[in-house]
């Protein structure tokens, strides 16, 4: 049996904005193993942003209970979730959010930077990123010099160099063609299958959602479906 | 840490904005950095200035030359003090001096007063760093003059063969000498007599002699300072113009005022730029907190980039205050009101100092933007 890595009891988030309370998540009931391939889909606004923030302490959920790894992070500081994050989360964006003034490789040893790691350490951890998503002959490009779809393996590979433990990706293939969108998504898939890396794909899109083995669905704050895989596109 | 790399490239894609902050700053450090040189040219003048061994001796209470004055009786009670070297020809190395000022007009045109020195040969003896360069020396008896060659380049009438007019007389100059940058540099010199005659006053403003040895030097200074008939001081020739460095105090104090204020300014082209930095980087910022980089981080790297901007505009400082290096220049002494010739001297402390200054101005400018940048809420700017 897998390991269990993330367990929501009643978490719920509430935003404030001038006076008024609105309620983003309600009454989240999620537990995630080592090695799922989860997909979280929804309408916009429905809380799917929020929830991937939670998990990866960026955000904080104002009721509920939350435990990821056996630790509880609602009660870490600040500089504590920030070291939880560079170990244990690498993450995914919808618009990449490279360092423009930063090469490929730059870009993929960030993370490496804040640990105790030696130069040639680092170098070696970066081009095995970068291989994983097939671009080591990009190490030297900047990022205006990259697809779309190579940006975003880029930061797949800035996300994986650590070797942290889940993947959150939120709409990474949001701004992608379908063409590039595939590709980064069989890279995310190929990182789950070969490396058992836990995934939590954020997406609006159901072809991206078939490669996760398991579905979740948002709407309004409530995960209201959930649903396993295999299944195919139709 | 952040790498130095991302703040590099990042300033070189702001580039207009960062030349403009590092020109800024640029020009101030210059302004700083030659009045700094000023300060110092000013001051080496007066430290480079006399031969060990040397006294100076004047009326006890006065600061200087030019506010001492004693009868000439006194002057055989110290040329036979124990203790004074003597010359080849077995005569005690010491010349009693009569300090004048007169009032002379620039090349520019402006008024200034002069220093004048009446002297004999051994003035010359025991001031080694004066040579004549030109001409020849003054002689006894005649109206003649020696004059320093910064003198002579910026006084009118003041060239070889050139007549001044000074008190009743018209003297000759006939020499010009170089004094090495010391403070002698700033002196017209003649006979001692004839400046008695000419100004009908039989007087003395100082006596210089030279000791035997350290020891000797002490114990003239003693004998000298515990006669209660002769109302003098001895004060080592080396640390009576050390003690002149007073001249500088008021340049020096308004260099300071002008540094803080035009630093304060310069900081604050730093931070205006840094602030656009920060505004427009608050996605990149967002991307390295959620890598793992802490607030500190990201405070350290604005900080570090606006560092970089003093420092290059350090750099240019120094470069543009460099060639005023050996300019020569003049300021009206505190003393005595007469005109102190010297040369603007760059030193590698200074430009070091340019440098750390430079770096204070990027630190001050870059604190509140980076510390804006390393306050944003994580959550907030992720959105952006
Ligand atoms: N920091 C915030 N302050 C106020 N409201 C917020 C904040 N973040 C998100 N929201 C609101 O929460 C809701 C869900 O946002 P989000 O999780 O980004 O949705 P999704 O990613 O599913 O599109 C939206 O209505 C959004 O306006
Ligand atoms: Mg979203």
């Amino acid at each position: 049996m897998n390991e269990l890595l993330i367990e929501m009891k009643n978490l719920s988030r509430v935003f404030r904005r001038d006076g008024v309370e609105i309620q983003v998540l309600r009454d989240i009931n999620l537990r995630v193993f080592s090695s799922d391939f989860i997909s979280l889909m929804g309408p916009s606004g429905s809380g799917k942003s929020t929830l991937l923030n939670i998990i990866a302490g960026i955000d904080r959920p104002s009721g509920g209970e939350l435990r990821v790894l056996d630790a509880d992070l609602i009660s870490m500081n600040e500089d504590q979730l920030a070291g939880w994050r560079n170990r244990h989360v690498g993450f995914v964006f919808q618009h990449f959010n490279l360092i423009p003034v930063l090469t490929a490789f730059g870009n993929v040893e960030l993370p490496l930077l804040l640990t105790p790691l030696s130069k040639k350490e680092r170098r070696e951890h970066v081009m095995t990123a970068l291989n994983l998503v097939g671009l080591t002959d990009r190490a030297d490009h900047y990022p205006r010099q990259l697809s779309g779809g190579q940006e975003q393996r880029v930061a797949i590979a800035r996300a994986i160099v650590t070797d942290p433990t889940f993947i959150l990706a939120d709409e990474p293939t949001g701004d992608l063609d379908a063409e590039s969108a595939e590709e980064v998504l069989k890279v995310l898939a190929g990182l789950n299958d070969q490396f058992q890396k836990t995934i939590v794909l954020v997406t609006h899109d159901p072809r991206a959602a078939a490669y996760a083995h398991i579905r979740h669905y948002l709407d309004k704050g409530v995960l209201i479906q959930k649903e396993h895989a295999p299944l195919s596109v139709t | 840490m952040i790498p130095l790399r991302y703040n590099i490239g990042s300033l070189w894609v702001r580039r207009t904005g960062t030349m403009m902050a590092v020109l800024g700053i640029g020009l101030t450090v210059s302004i700083v950095v030659t009045m700094m040189e000023l300060v110092h040219g000013l001051e080496s003048t007066f430290v480079d200035t006399g031969q060990e061994d040397n006294l100076i001796v004047i009326r006890q209470g006065g600061l200087n030359e030019v506010n001492s004055y004693f009868g000439r009786d006194v002057y055989p009670t110290v040329r036979f003090l124990p203790g004074i070297a003597k010359g080849a020809d077995g005569e005690p190395l010491v010349v009693g001096e009569a300090i004048v000022i007169i009032n002379h007009t620039r090349d520019n045109g402006q008024p200034s007063n002069m220093l004048v020195r009446g002297t004999s040969a051994m003035g010359f003896y025991l001031r080694p760093e004066v040579r004549i360069v030109e001409g020849r020396r003054f002689r006894p008896g005649l109206r003649e003059v020696n004059v320093s060659r910064s003198l002579s380049n910026r006084f009118q009438n003041l060239k070889l063969g050139d007549s001044i007019r000074m008190s009743r007389s018209d003297w000759k100059v006939v020499g010009i000498f170089d004094a090495g940058g010391t403070a002698y540099d700033s002196e017209l010199w003649a006979s001692y007599e004839e400046i008695c005659q000419d100004w009908d006053r039989a007087f003395y403003s100082s006596i210089l002699l030279k000791a035997e040895s350290a020891e000797a030097a002490e114990s003239i200074r003693k004998r000298i300072a515990d006669d209660q008939r002769i109302h003098l001081q001895a004060v080592p020739q080396r640390k009576y113009y050390q003690e002149q460095t007073s001249a500088s105090v008021g340049i020096k104090g308004l260099g300071y005022f002008i540094a803080v204020v035009m630093g304060i300014g310069a900081s604050f082209a730093a931070m205006n730029m840094m602030y656009g930095a920060v505004m427009s980087r608050s996605k990149e910022v967002a991307t390295l907190r959620s890598l793992g980089f802490r607030r500190r981080h990201i405070l350290a790297s604005f900080m570090m980039e606006s560092i970089l901007v003093g420092l290059a505009g350090g750099i240019l400082g120094c470069l543009l205050a460099l060639p005023i290096h050996g300019v020569s220049t003049g300021t009206a002494s505190f003393q005595s009101l007469s005109e102190i010739l010297f040369n603007f001297r760059i030193t590698p402390e200074i430009l070091f100092k340019g440098l750390l200054f430079a770096t204070l101005v990027g630190a001050l400018g870059g604190f509140l933007p980076a510390r804006r940048a390393a306050r944003m809420r994580l959550m907030d700017i992720m959105k952006e």
